[in-house]
């Protein structure tokens, strides 16, 4: 994760450099949009799978302490071992202590954007333990040594150029590659060895069921599979909002969860993990780090539904054409915008102010969680408690005194047109914000309050 | 400890009881031609289709298909014969890395999407049906359900350890969306569906 204190306009500054990129990066996104659509419409019952979805995540937040005191009793009687983590640090902690209890030293990771929020690798790597990420685009951003710019796509913003780069510098590919099917093969055989040699891996979760203590972890790679099922040790790392009540509400959020996200009718694999296998140790750490905070605040509650399919980000405008690195959090696009205020007021006042408020990240939700209207609350809270730029503090009373008065408002409306008619160099420049990767628009030859005078009578 | 603390703040925090809803599982609104639907599925995420029209006829089927593999298993007992072993248990996961077709039944088709469903029972070991270069599915026309409500329901209250929905090779985008089969696991998935 970036250490910077730079904001997300100044980091979606640098990505804005290269138009052609922001271009080819915003026309891959909306294709993954299109293909979520297509899959969606493709269920005439879609709009009453997002509406149950949603039921159920209510339900399963209204009674959460009770579903996990259940996931837990389940889960143990099952064989699995069960921790609690306050924090990041502690959720570090409890692996590291996992791992030194079998005196390992290496790890395999299958896909867990909860590690990222805690930065796991780090800690651990700072320990002395080796980690390699499994998925393929973690793997790329690994080696590239950068976090994942995408929830589900990690590696969404990297050309097969550079990937081609990335495996003749650290996998021995020839110089020059490029082709997809060479790189994942290169990747397949590095991986494998990886597998077939480390006795710990850990994996995410993407449900967890209270009814049966079982959790789901769904990938397309297989990689989570084939790490748990080789190693000794594997360690499950889940936030406490993936619970669900029941078995069968899995038909629910299994449906939604890869169309949403890729436009796949499924994941390749849906693998539910039950009891450790014979002669292996299976743990699980329940992890809070602000959960239980943010369940308190009423108008971001609903922020705890995510299913983490990463169609808001998809369909983001903004997130389209600026690229998630400059939203320096680990969940980047607008939930991430809505999660990261919740750890650290100050570090991320910028992101909610990431939005158009265009809603489009709250119509493809599958969970249905409000998340432009949070944005928008989110932006009068941190107004309210004074983590606004003071540049945003200053152009935010002007507009208060120019909207509220309406001689003013007249006479500024004349003065700008005059401006952008006569001298448009005095905003065309570097100076003013909104010149930035835009064009200023043509004016008209007179205002809307001119003409409508002139012509109602 | 942080268990009774997370607890305790979140009986503070959570909101009001709200129901479940009600009308679990979902009635779904169109009518589908189970096998037909499975088929275009299934083929449509990178998999091959073969409808037969008798258990017997798929060992040549396989046999053929796969002549060229050095290592052959299959935990499905009726499809045993001298060109296709039987599986066999080893306490090590790690002796399988070498299959290279590895071929199951399955108890579930989902038509909606196909996937199918596996239980460590049926796989042998957990980690066979990942690990295997190419992967072969057995499946019972009678097993095939519209969707993954249905797929659940049928499934119930099953005591299994692990188990999995399987829908086609293993497979991935990464690299400027291109897809590309055989990330980790199978590089392909032949499914036969047998009336």
């Amino acid at each position: 994760m970036s250490t910077t204190a730079k904001t997300h306009p100044e980091l979606s500054e640098v990505f804005n450099k290269d138009e052609q990129r922001v271009n080819w990066h915003d026309e891959t996104l909306w294709w993954i949009r299109q293909k979520r659509d297509k899959s969606a419409h493709s269920i005439p019952e879609w709009e009453v799978l997002r509406e149950k979805a949603s039921q159920i995540k209510n339900n399963a937040l209204s009674n959460l302490a009770e579903y996990l005191v259940s996931f837990e009793e389940k889960a143990l009687a099952n064989g699995i071992i069960v921790h609690w983590a306050a924090d990041a640090q502690e959720h570090n902690q409890i692996v590291h202590q996992i791992l030194q209890k079998h005196d390992i030293r290496q790890l395999v990771k299958s896909k867990s954007m909860l590690t990222e929020e805690c930065h796991l690798n780090e800690y651990l790597e700072k320990q002395g333990l080796e980690v390699i990420d499994s998925d393929l685009g973690e793997r790329i951003v690994q080696l590239a040594k950068e976090p994942p710019s995408h929830i589900v796509l990690p590696c969404i913003h990297k050309k097969k150029e550079e990937i081609g780069d990335l495996f003749h510098q650290h996998l021995g590919v020839a110089a020059g590659t490029s082709d997809p099917q060479i790189l994942t093969e290169a990747a397949r055989v590095h991986l494998r060895e990886t597998f077939l040699t480390r006795r710990a891996a850990l994996t995410g979760v993407n449900f967890a069921i209270a009814e049966t203590g079982e959790f789901v972890v769904c990938t397309n790679e297989g990689n989570a599979d084939m790490g748990a099922h080789l190693a000794d040790v594997h360690i499950a790392c889940m936030g406490i909002e993936k619970i669900i009540p029941k078995r069968k509400h899995l038909g629910v959020f299994l449906r939604l969860l890869a169309r949403s996200a890729t436009g796949q009718p499924i994941t390749t694999y849906s693998s539910h993990f039950k009891k450790p296998r014979a002669g292996q140790e299976m743990h699980l750490v329940l992890v809070d780090n602000g959960r239980t905070v943010q369940m308190g605040r009423e108008d971001f509650r609903a922020s705890l539904k995510c299913i983490r399919c990463g169609a808001c980000m998809n369909t983001c405008p903004v997130y389209r054409r600026s690229g998630g690195h400059s939203y320096h959090y680990a969940i980047s696009g607008p939930i991430g915008a809505i999660l990261a205020p919740n750890l650290d007021r100050e570090k991320y006042a910028d992101l909610p102010f990431a939005s158009t408020l265009c809603g489009s990240c709250s119509n493809v939700c599958p969970v249905k969680i409000d998340i432009h209207q949070q944005l928008y609350k989110w932006r009068q809270v941190i107004v309210q408690e004074g983590y606004a730029t003071s540049g945003k503090k200053m152009s935010m009373k002007i507009m208060n005194y120019t909207l509220s008065s309406p001689g003013v408002y007249k006479t500024a409306g004349k003065a700008g047109r005059w401006v952008l008619k006569y001298i448009p160099f005095a905003v065309n420049n570097h100076f003013n914000p909104w010149y930035k990767q835009r064009e200023m628009p043509e004016v008209p030859k007179e205002s809307f309050g001119e003409w409508y005078k002139k012509n109602v009578k | 400890m942080s268990r009774d603390k997370i607890l305790a703040v979140l009986r503070e925090n959570q909101p009001e009881l709200v129901p479940l809803p009600a009308a679990m599982p979902l009635a779904r609104v169109e009518i589908l031609e189970l096998q037909a639907k499975f088929k275009a599925m299934a083929e449509g995420i990178g998999s091959t289709v073969h409808l037969v029209d008798e258990f017997a006829s798929i060992e040549p089927l396989i046999a053929a298909r796969f002549s060229g593999e050095k290592r052959i298993v299959s935990t499905v007992k009726e499809l045993v014969s001298a060109v296709i072993p039987a599986f066999e248990l080893h306490p090590d996961p790690h002796s399988y890395a070498d299959v290279d077709v590895a071929i199951f039944k399955s108890s579930i088709g989902v038509a909606e999407n196909s996937a199918l469903w596996l239980t460590e029972d049926q796989m042998g070991t957990r980690v066979l049906p990942f690990i295997t270069q190419h992967m072969v599915m057995i499946v019972p026309l009678s097993a095939l359900v519209p969707d993954m409500h249905t797929a659940y329901q049928k499934i119930g209250e099953a005591g299994y350890d692990f188990g999995t929905f399987i829908a086609g090779p293993s497979k991935t985008a990464d690299i400027e969306q291109s897809l590309v089969l055989g990330a980790h696991g199978p590089r392909s998935m032949d499914i036969f569906i047998y009336a």
